[in-house]
Formats: structure tokens, C-alpha cells, sequence
């Protein structure tokens, strides 16, 4: 199933050995941006290159990994990046979170829990939170240096008294072991939460932007606040239609065009195995009268 | 009802079985060739080779075929394969002096020892289509003389002479490796010229153009501009000494640009300079005239606030393999962060709404 044209998950060794090194100091550094020498994959830059290249760097033979976009394990970036390590490393795959010992994701955090011996991988389009208040890296990274985050905070209290409350509603900053403010990826805030104390090791990688950051287990990881208008990660007031979850995050769906519409688990493989064990939403098959 | 979209892995399959069939397009007309690219289409394959830094015409050419001549698109599918291409050593720098020149023209003297020969180019032609071509591929003999074999001179060597333009002293410095080693801030002219060299040659002209238009106005004369091929050479360390193992073409742009000192510059002529893998010669002058525009602060010139003049700017920019990707992902879906979005929105709506209803009660 390898293909023996290429090496071991796509990259050569030294160029592994190079990314490892950058995660070993990511990981020693938490929420610091470490630069690498990413290079080309044979995926557009945007499509999980970072993400990609960090996966490559940690699997190993005996690993089984997941790959979710959106939550998502069958949308088509998710099954492109799956099939591109079943090719290339040969590894076994799953769309089972409880099964899976590299989990790659885009724009979510799992549902379940992980555990410590798990590894979550993110891509990562813009790692710098300050990009959009600041476009110069040179500068960007000075103020990083120099912990000066007051602009981040003048944002987000500019938002308050303009909307009462942040209008930051995914890629939400955070402040990792009260040092570094970190863009956890575009993932929604209602994910936020899940970064802190977590058991799994999460990496991040962005590869157009060469940064690979990290979140050893159990970090302390904030959400940026103030006193008066503290975090919240909301989701949608609804449960799922097919399984009933009502803690998970959930998408919308338009099922017609005259309104109606279906909120159900972004996360699949949650929403798969609550249907398995028996759980049914109000828009299941053979339930919709309940409704 | 709506059920969870299963079935991705089979509409890919799919997808790229069609894109396989309209790649070949209607089976009654001959497949096209990979010499016939290599060979008809050069300029195209140039151009991939240049922005893909690889020189091999016939990897771009099979690129241009695989990517429909969607040109960018080879570009990606060369610098995905270089990426995966061990790297043995670094060449000798090469001799463009040396260079068998198909082409050398220079803009700031009538004659000079080397002489200006024109070449193959467009310049002078008439932009007429030649309807004849859609009917024969028959082409006139080109008439022939020997080239003569002399060491081509650059006119930057003979201003220098008399001190009218700045100097550049050899440099033994290994310079950065701008594809191992991550870009980072400031980045020295080295760094920028590899950048450079393999940026879009759409962005790099439009930036060109506006230093002509004000935008970092630096007066650009083409010194000289070459094209031909050049020997490369590589120190094998067996051996102990460096031995010709191919040889390249290139295109070379000198610039000689106006200059009226500085506060630690004397009046003198600066240089701009370009070189690009193959026959480009509009992508050589732009990246002169960018990489002259860069040179502000090391010439002592005030930043005018041009993007030209603005290296993150240019060179976070430039590269169009970033580009696309990060451009064309925001077709990848996005409906968790849209979603995270409508409820702000849904939010924000509301808020506003009961404001408007308190206004109106008041």
C-alpha cells in the first residue's frame, strides 16, 4: 500500500528530524511560535501543509490515525490528507477519536475527551494572533518578546463597548502559563475550554507561514477576558437532530428552501456513537413526529 | 432529511477521473507531446522552471501538460517534486561574464565590447496574428554567423572603472538558503534576490511598474541585459577540485539607476540587479527594478512608504504557490467558523433590535 517512491510519510528524514526538533522546542516553549523551514507538500499551501508536516514528523509505523475537517472525518480535505499518509506512511487509519493515537484536525477539537497517549495536530492559517492588528512580523515578534499585549486587550475592550460583549466568535486568543497570547486556529471559542489541562499533546503547525507552536499536556491555557465580561463559548441553542447531544457544537444545515433547517454534531464520530448507543434527535428517521 | 454527507473518498475519485478525461480533451486530435512542450512552448517552460526553482525542461514541460497550462499550477507540482530532491551541495557561482550570449542588449551605450546582439526576441516585431501559422509550421531559415567565443564584459565593470557607480566587492559570505531555512526578518539582499528570483512574475512586474510610476521612483536604466547559457560547476571533494557538471540558461538584468547621494552616500550610479532560470527577460528587469527599490536604507534614501520599497510587504508576497493555496482554501469548507458566526451575528441583530424597540418606546 506504501508507495516506495518516497520516504516514510512523504518527507526525508533530515527534513523530520528538523520539524522534530522545532516541536521539542515548541513543547519546551508553550504558545511560543517556533519558525521552521517548512517546505512544499504536494498540497496547496491552506490546505493543512503545516498540519501535514507535523503529522509526518510524529507518526510512526505502529501509530493509527485520524484526520477531521470541520469535525468532519468524510468532508474532502479530511479524506484527501487520510488517504495521502494511508499512501505514503501506510499507517492505519480510523475515524474513531477513542482509536486514534494522531489525530489531525482543522477548525475542531474532538468532542471526547483524549487522553495521553494521544497526539491532536492542527492546521493553522495565520498562527500570529496579532496579525490583524499588526500586519508586520518583524514587529509582531518584538511585542511577543516584550509580552506587550495591550493592543490585543484594547481590541477586544473596543468590541464591548461597541456590541457589549467580544465580537470574536472562532480563532479566539488565549494566554498560555500567563505568558505567551496564542491563536489556538480558527476553531469556534465554544472549543476554547478544551485547550486547558488538556491530557493529549497538541501541536500546531502552519506551513505557508513556517511557525510550528505547542501545548504540552495539562497547560494552562486562558481565554482572553476581563473581569466584568467574562469568556464565554457558546454554540447554538439547540441539541442535534439525529442524536439528541446537547453539550456538543453543532452545525446548520438548510434542508429546504423555505427555512428549514437541521442542527446537528459537527463532530461525526461523537454523533455516530451516541446514534450507536441508542440516542435519537428529534429529526432521526421514524422520530421526526416526536418532534 | 438531511443525513451526514458520506461517499467524499468516492467523489474525489471521481472528480479526478473527469479532470484526467478534459486534460486529454477530444481523443481525434493527437496527444500533445512533452518535446513538442519542451520544444514550442520554451518561454512557458522558462517561466515554470523559474518560479519552480528547478532546472529541468522536461519535468516543466510534463508540469504545463498535467496542469492543462494552467502555468501556476506547474509551478506547484515542480516545487512539490524539488522539495522531495536530496541536496548533494551548492554549485561554484557561475560565470555570467563567460555566458554564450543568444542575446545582449544594452540600453545605456550605442556600442561596447561584447557588441548588442539582439537575439530572439519579440521587441520589434509587429503584434500581428499570423494566420499562416494556424495553416503550416514551415519557418524561414535564420541566417547564421559564428558567435565569437570572447569573454563578454559587463557595462557595469566599465562604469566602475571610474568610479561613476558603487562598488560590489565579490562576497565570499555562503548566502542564506532561502527553501531550508525558514524567512525571516530583515532579510538581507541575498535572501531577497532568492526570493526574488522565484516570485510571481505578474507580482514582481506590477510592483516594478509602480516604482516607474512614483511609487519609490529610482530611474532605471537597463544596463545591460543577457541571456545565453552558462557552465556550472561543482567542487566534488573527491576529486578536489570543481568540474563542469551542466550548464544552465539564464537571463541577466543590470540596472544602472540615477542616484543624487545620500546622507552617506556620494552622487553615483546604484545598481539594481535580476537573474531568472531561462529566457525572461520582462521578469529579469522587474526584479532589478524591485530589488533596487529594496536597497533603500542600505543606500541611505528616505522610505517613501511605497509598497515596493517595503521587503515583508514584498517578499511575504510574492510567492505564488503561497498565494494561490491561501487564496483558493477559502473554498475549503468553512461552516464551523460560519456557524460560530451567524450566532454573533444572530446575536449582535438581536442587541440591536432591542435597542431600536427601547429608542421607540422612549
Amino acid at each position: 500500500m506504501t508507495d516506495h517512491a518516497y520516504n516514510f510519510a512523504y518527507l526525508d528524514e533530515q527534513t523530520k528530524r528538523m520539524i522534530r526538533r522545532a516541536i521539542l522546542k515548541a513543547l519546551a516553549i508553550p504558545g511560543y511560535q517556533v519558525p521552521f523551514a517548512s517546505r512544499e507538500m504536494p498540497m496547496p499551501y491552506g490546505w493543512g501543509t503545516g498540519g501535514v508536516q507535523v503529522s509526518a514528523a510524529v507518526l510512526t509505523p505502529d501509530d493509527t490515525f485520524k484526520v477531521i475537517d470541520q469535525g468532519a472525518d468524510d468532508t474532502t480535505n479530511a479524506v484527501s490528507i487520510r488517504s495521502f499518509f494511508e499512501r505514503t506512511a501506510g499507517v492505519a487509519t480510523t475515524t474513531a477519536t477513542i482509536e486514534a493515537s494522531v489525530i489531525q484536525t482543522r477548525h475542531r477539537i474532538p468532542e471526547a475527551p483524549l487522553t495521553e497517549d494521544q497526539i491532536l495536530v492542527y492546521q493553522v492559517p495565520i498562527p500570529e494572533p496579532l496579525r490583524f492588528l499588526e500586519p508586520r512580523e518583524s514587529e509582531t515578534r518584538k511585542m511577543h518578546s516584550l509580552e506587550e499585549y495591550g493592543l490585543m486587550h484594547v481590541k477586544l475592550y473596543e468590541d464591548i463597548s461597541r456590541h457589549g460583549h467580544i465580537a470574536t466568535s472562532y480563532a479566539y486568543p488565549v494566554k498560555v502559563e500567563g505568558r505567551y497570547v496564542m491563536d489556538p486556529s480558527p476553531i469556534p471559542k465554544f472549543d476554547n475550554p478544551k485547550l486547558g489541562d488538556m491530557a493529549a499533546i497538541q501541536l500546531f503547525g502552519a506551513g505557508r507561514e513556517q511557525r510550528i507552536y505547542a501545548l504540552p499536556p495539562y497547560t494552562e491555557v486562558v481565554s482572553l477576558d476581563f473581569e466584568d465580561h467574562p469568556f464565554e463559548a457558546p454554540k447554538a441553542d439547540q441539541l442535534c437532530g439525529l442524536c439528541g447531544a446537547e453539550d456538543s457544537y453543532l452545525d446548520e444545515v438548510i434542508t429546504d428552501d423555505t427555512g428549514g433547517r437541521l442542527f446537528c454534531c459537527s463532530d461525526t464520530d461523537y454523533c455516530e456513537g451516541r446514534r450507536k448507543a441508542g440516542h435519537r434527535g428529534p429529526a432521526f428517521p421514524g422520530n421526526e413526529a416526536a418532534a | 432529511m438531511y443525513v451526514a454527507v458520506k461517499g467524499g473518498a468516492q467523489a474525489i475519485e471521481s472528480a479526478h477521473a473527469w479532470l484526467a478525461e478534459e486534460r486529454r480533451g477530444d481523443l481525434s486530435i493527437a496527444d500533445l507531446g512533452i518535446p513538442q512542450i519542451r520544444e514550442q512552448l520554451k518561454l512557458a517552460v522558462d517561466r515554470v522552471m523559474a518560479e519552480g526553482s528547478l532546472y529541468d525542461p522536461d519535468l516543466a514541460a510534463l508540469a504545463i501538460k498535467q496542469s492543462r497550462g494552467d502555468l501556476i499550477e506547474a509551478i506547484f507540482l515542480i516545487r512539490a517534486y524539488r522539495t522531495t530532491l536530496p541536496r548533494f551541495g551548492a554549485s561554484e557561482p557561475v560565470d555570467t561574464g563567460a555566458m554564450a550570449c543568444d542575446r545582449r542588449i544594452s540600453a545605456t551605450f550605442k556600442d561596447l565590447p561584447g557588441g548588442q546582439v539582439l537575439g530572439p526576441t519579440f521587441d520589434y516585431t509587429h503584434r500581428l496574428l499570423d494566420f499562416k501559422l494556424a495553416a503550416e509550421g514551415a519557418v524561414p531559415v535564420a541566417p547564421t554567423r559564428d558567435s565569437d567565443p570572447g569573454y563578454v564584459p559587463h557595462v557595469t565593470a566599465f562604469l566602475n572603472r571610474e568610479g561613476l557607480i558603487e562598488e560590489a566587492p565579490p562576497d565570499d559570505t555562503p548566502p542564506p538558503a532561502l527553501t531550508r531555512e525558514p524567512l525571516e526578518m530583515p532579510a538581507e539582499r541575498a535572501l531577497r534576490l532568492q526570493a526574488l528570483t522565484r516570485a510571481d512574475e505578474g507580482f514582481t512586474l506590477g510592483l516594478a511598474y509602480s516604482t516607474q510610476r512614483g511609487y519609490a521612483r529610482n530611474h532605471a536604466f537597463v544596463g545591460e541585459l543577457r541571456i545565453g547559457a552558462v557552465a556550472v560547476e561543482m567542487d566534488i571533494p573527491e576529486l578536489g577540485f570543481a568540474i563542469e557538471i551542466g550548464e544552465v540558461t539564464l537571463t541577466e538584468c543590470e540596472t544602472v539607476n540615477q542616484f543624487k547621494g545620500s546622507k552617506t552616500e556620494p552622487p553615483q550610479f546604484t545598481r539594481g540587479y535580476g537573474l531568472v532560470f531561462g529566457q525572461s527577460e520582462r521578469k529579469a528587469i522587474s526584479m532589478a527594478l524591485v530589488d533596487r527599490a529594496l536597497r533603500w536604507e542600505e543606500l541611505g534614501e528616505d522610505n517613501v512608504g511605497a509598497p515596493a520599497q517595503d521587503t515583508e510587504f514584498v517578499l511575504y508576497h510574492a510567492d505564488n504557490i503561497h498565494a494561490t493555496g491561501f487564496l483558493e482554501h477559502i473554498k475549503l469548507p468553512h461552516y464551523v467558523d460560519f456557524q460560530a458566526e451567524l450566532e454573533l451575528v444572530r446575536k449582535l441583530r438581536r442587541a440591536a433590535g432591542a435597542e431600536r424597540v427601547q429608542e421607540a418606546a422612549e
